[in-house]
């Protein structure tokens, strides 16, 4: 609410997080400008004091236009932009840009479909990123240098801070972003130059010292196969405008799940463990070689060796040593992308066993359906843990495929459990919210029957799985025998006790008493902590989660409700919102400063900076960690404290966003010779055909979306009354034109088709829905709500079932926000007449056969 | 009776010549709605809470009585939601109390038609005989190259994000003393 103006892009947040929004209409009555950037006129749309319709896929090229126009313009904050980015750096002359080859970075191998990030590096130093692909030089060149570091990777990179030198990062990123002429954005965004200027012109005026612009996003951006460059693109945008770290500012991520932050910092997620720590990869043999691959020396994340041994410490205890690399060896090493997606192709081969599915409903909720119910038809056994009877263990039973006869139930070898599950107010714990302010809830009330916490179940799971391995030599049962699992339990079904798990977590000193904040973890072995971003949750041995201090007895901030990682607080980098000698930048936007009298960092927010570093602070050559950096090094997490405009490494897809096409586009790439992605993660089989792009059988845009009066895949709302009464039936979104075009009805039926499948839906004729133009053709798009199954009080078609997946190259999510479909009026075809007319579709469109293996 | 008693309990009377004119309130209460009382009154105790939906995190405040949740409202504490809930938030107490939960262990065995009832403890007993026999399976020690791996691709994990942090950490800790690596949740989705 401190916001100017306020951007929502890849986002309808006044219909997916309403209460949240309040804030935003706050802002608003302040006298912000929200904007609206959508395919769709949304609950958003309507009190937004812009609309800008656009085509979904094309933000890459409407924020590099935007970029473009801030860079052309000078209209960058350049005090903040010199003081806090790498726009100085000199890139390496080995880089050539999309912009001067076919939209293809230098390093890539046509035969693999991976670049080979070398040439992106800066002239003079190598860049450990802080996220991303950590040890891209280490898997890819294993017996080879980092190109330009010398042996300690100190070296700084040349800079030319005039920003003139042809090849510095400012020079380089015009160069890039030279194309993006508002003209040619309006072209490929299907919305009108004036319409563009006006955000451009909107944007611009509300950034710089005296006004903050903040930009709000959801999966509307990362559904894509290439949303990570999405996120980059804002942040290249919000960095130039000196939006980052300061009131009002900032990239939003509006997350959909009560706690989806918490399991991310705490992650059920492969390729990490606790607090952002990379998983160790094959080619880390020690601790050593772990900590030299993937942390910077520079930063906080130089301190990465004191994170990893405390967590080693928290799970293995005593049995951790010095000696013995303090039990590195005993986690296991990924070699890839082991993601949900190849976890399920894994099933389908009968490579992948048992499955557990913990309040998740992939068979409704994930892209391509069909891929997640075949991959659940051919385990051995499944473990489903939830309140209602949801499609995913029930597939075997009711499933779509059941109906067309490719699967039959007698032939599905899969021994499904359902256990229950307790509810959100039947067991006590932590949920983490969309801003990383972690609050504690309470019991209310003992689940019923059977029902349990997922804490009870894993913690007994465990302790049983070691009963029954107890007394074993084998070395692979070491790690499990010499877990620290022995948490206290109460009641009649032996509960463990939550707040030990809690205080497990926040990590403790040699003397087990609990630590305050991350910055006293030691790599000797001296401390645990289960999570090092949550140091602090427990300091004093007091839940910092469960503070319930009135938000009408605080100020805005309301440091005093909840806990907020790391340390409490609020507002990362907010050493930004000071200039370089550290002012405010002005008393509008004052949140943070330099305190001369006091020596120290003083403000609203707990400042995001050694509290006694001075801004004038010059580190010695050699200095490490956090010493490495200077007292206007405001983003320390990076190895060098800037924010990078240009990222020479971390990335599997260029140093730069670059608009590509979705996969399934009816397009020509207007920008660039090179059409979509070259580096995106595809998977052809018979049960995951995409369609070709530009086709005249599947001329038609989809874009899935979310409805206030649901949740996700539906086992949450579809199975209760009210919800269900509210919105009782599975839609499709079509504009009058497009109705006149196919023949639809409003209210009555539609199928729609892709090489995957068909499905059907209630017709809903809205002018809501605008036909776009996109160069020479007219674009149309559908809109579907994805939250129905065949399961609970409102049921309908899955829209899931009508996407493929194929997946952006770093975080291996599916680009399921735009695809391509033919829609018909009327209802689908029954049973195995379903197959033939979908397969009718692949040929006519020149696509391989599908089918189930 | 007096007449005006009997006048005063005529709703119009009250609407015409009390303090609400458009009939709203107090005007229209009759005897029986008069003795209504909000069920959230008759509370045994007041439970601090989180809603379970989106990520926002408005806070809840669970009403409790004779060991039954009897209604959910927002927290006027709550400095995010300022006692807002959303038509979700609102159904909370439809969800904790839902006719369709299921309660019990169901249990379908490979190529069944039908569910069967099974015992919790049996359940977990199996389950965990499971893992250990698919993590033996899908156990591998080293890679083509010779390169130590320590892992199993028998198993696998899905869902997270509907959980609570203590949760996913028990989660993550196991799976990994397994060497079960492929654990992901709704934030890959």
């Amino acid at each position: 609410m401190h916001s100017d103006c306020i951007v929502i892009e890849g986002s309808n947040m006044a219909e997916a997080h309403p209460v949240g929004f309040q804030w935003v209409m706050e802002a608003k009555r302040r006298g912000a400008t929200v904007i609206h950037v959508d395919p769709r006129f949304t609950r958003t749309t309507a009190v937004a004091d812009e609309h800008v319709p656009f085509r979904g896929g094309a933000d890459i090229a409407f924020l590099g236009g935007l970029i473009s126009y801030v860079l052309e313009n000078e209209l960058d904050f350049r005090d903040y932009v010199t003081a806090f980015t790498n726009a100085a750096d000199i890139v390496d002359d080995d880089f050539t840009d999309s912009g001067d080859v076919d939209g293809l970075f230098s390093g890539y191998d046509p035969d693999t479909g991976h670049y080979d990030p070398a040439s992106w590096a800066l002239d003079g130093a190598y860049r450990a990123p802080a996220a991303g692909k950590r040890d891209a030089w280490e898997s890819q060149m294993p017996d080879g240098p980092r190109p330009g570091a010398d042996p300690m990777g100190h070296h700084e990179p040349r800079r030319d801070e005039t920003l003139t030198h042809p090849r510095c990062v400012f020079q380089v990123l015009r160069r890039h972003y030279a194309r993006y002429t508002p003209e040619a954005v309006a072209r490929v965004c299907g919305m009108s130059v004036e319409q563009f200027l006006q955000v451009a012109r909107s944007v611009t005026e509300n950034s710089g010292r005296d006004r903050t612009t903040a930009w709000v996003y959801s999966v509307g951006w990362t559904h894509h196969t290439v949303g990570v460059q999405y996120i980059r693109a804002a942040a290249i945008l919000q960095t130039l405008l000196g939006n980052m770290g300061r009131p009002g500012g900032g990239i939003l991520a509006l997350r959909g799940h009560a706690s989806i932050q918490g399991s991310t910092d705490i992650p059920t997620l492969f390729d990490l463990l606790p607090g952002y720590l990379p998983m160790p990869s094959a080619h880390h043999e020690t601790l050593a070689d772990y900590i030299d691959a993937d942390a910077a020396k520079t930063g906080f994340w130089g301190d990465m060796d004191a994170y990893t041994v405390s967590l080693l410490k928290a799970w293995w205890g005593d049995a951790a040593t010095p000696e013995n690399d303090f039990a590195f060896d005993w986690m296991p090493r990924i070699t890839g992308d082991h993601g949900s997606y190849v976890t399920v192709k894994n099933q389908i081969d009968r490579k992948s066993f048992g499955y557990f599915l913990v309040g998740e409903n992939p068979a409704v909720g994930h892209a391509n359906g069909k891929m997640q119910r075949l991959g659940l038809a051919n385990l051995e056994w499944l473990v489903v843990r939830d309140m209602q009877m949801i499609e995913s263990a029930s597939f075997w039973q009711n499933g779509p495929e059941i109906e067309t006869g490719e699967l039959r139930t007698e032939e599905i070898g899969t021994e499904v459990f359902f256990l229950p599950c307790a509810n959100h107010t039947e067991k006590s714990g932590s949920f983490t919210q969309t801003q990383r302010l972690v609050q504690w809830r309470h019991e209310a009330v003992h689940p019923p029957g059977d029902s349990r916490s997922e804490l009870h179940f894993y913690f007994h799971l465990g302790k049983r799985i070691r009963e029954k391995l107890a007394g074993s030599t084998d070395e692979r049962d070491r790690p499990l025998l010499e877990l620290t699992w022995d948490y206290p339990t109460s009641g009649i079904h032996e509960e463990p006790d939550v707040v030990s798990v809690l205080a497990e977590i926040n990590g403790a000193d040699a003397d087990g008493r609990p630590l305050s904040t991350y910055t006293e973890l030691r790599a000797d072995g001296s401390t645990t902590a289960g999570c090092w971003i949550y140091t602090g949750i427990f300091a004093d041995g007091v839940n910092q989660a469960d503070r319930r201090k009135p938000g009408s007895e605080q100020d805005l901030v309301a440091h005093e409700w909840g806990w907020a990682w790391p340390a409490n607080r609020r507002v990362l980098y907010n050493r930004a919102s000071a200039d370089a000698e550290g002012r405010p930048w002005s008393e509008r936007k004052k949140l943070v400063w330099w305190d001369e009298e006091q020596g120290r960092w003083v403000g609203h927010d707990v400042p995001d900076f050694e509290a006694t570093k001075p801004p004038d602070y010059k580190p010695d050559p050699g200095a490490t960690g956090p010493d490495a950096l200077a007292g206007t090094d405001a983003f320390n997490m990076q190895s060098d404290g800037k924010a990078w405009l240009y990222a020479p490494s971390g990335l599997a897809d260029g140093p730069l966003p670059t608009h590509y096409e979705p996969v399934e586009s009816p397009v020509a790439n207007l920008l660039h010779d090179q059409q979509d992605n070259p580096a995106r993660e595809e998977m052809n089989r018979a049960w995951n055909r995409l369609n070709p792009s530009q086709s005249e059988v599947f001329p038609y845009v989809f874009l899935t979306y979310r409805l206030t009066e649901h949740h996700t895949a539906g086992g949450m709302s579809r199975t209760l009354g009210y919800l269900s009464e509210l919105q009782p039936e599975f839609f499709c979104e079509v504009s009058p034109a497009l109705a006149r075009e196919r023949g639809l009805e409003h209210m009555g039926w539609a199928t729609l088709i892709s090489a995957r499948t068909a499905i059907e839906a209630r017709v809903m004729v809205t002018e809501r829905m605008k036909p776009l133009r996109i160069g020479d053709r007219t674009v149309h798009q559908i809109g579907l709500p994805y939250h129905w199954g065949s399961n609970g009080l409102s049921v309908g078609d899955p829209a899931n079932d009508l996407l493929g997946v194929v997946m952006d190259p770093n975080v291996h999510i599916q680009e399921s926000k735009v695809a391509t479909c033919d829609i018909q009026p009327g209802r689908r075809p029954r049973g195995p007449a379903l197959l033939e007319y979908v397969a009718d579709y692949r040929r006519r469109a020149g696509v391989e056969p599908g089918g189930i293996q | 009776m007096g007449v005006r008693t009997w006048l005063g309990e005529w709703p119009m009377f009250r609407q015409a010549t009390g303090p609400d004119p458009l009939g709203r309130g107090a005007a229209v209460q009759s005897p029986r709605t008069k003795a209504l009382e909000p069920r959230t009154d008759a509370a045994d105790e007041v439970v601090k809470s989180v809603c379970p939906f989106c990520a926002v995190g408005c806070g809840q405040d669970i009403y409790v009585r004779d060991g039954r949740i009897t209604q959910i409202e927002g927290d006027p504490d709550s400095p995010i939601s300022r006692g807002r809930l959303c038509p979700k938030g609102s159904a909370s107490t439809s969800l904790v109390t839902s006719p369709s939960r299921v309660t019990t262990v169901r249990y379908r065995r490979p190529y069944g038609t039908e569910w069967e009832d099974l015992d919790l403890d049996t359940a977990v007993d199996m389950i965990a005989d499971r893992v250990i026999d698919a993590r033996r399976r899908g156990w591998e020690d080293t890679d083509s190259q010779g390169r130590v791996l320590r892992r199993t691709l028998g198993l696998s994990s899905l869902g997270g994000a509907t959980l609570d942090n203590e949760e996913n950490y028990l989660i993550k800790k196991l799976f990994m003393a397994l060497g079960a690596i492929q654990v992901e949740n709704q934030a890959r989705i």
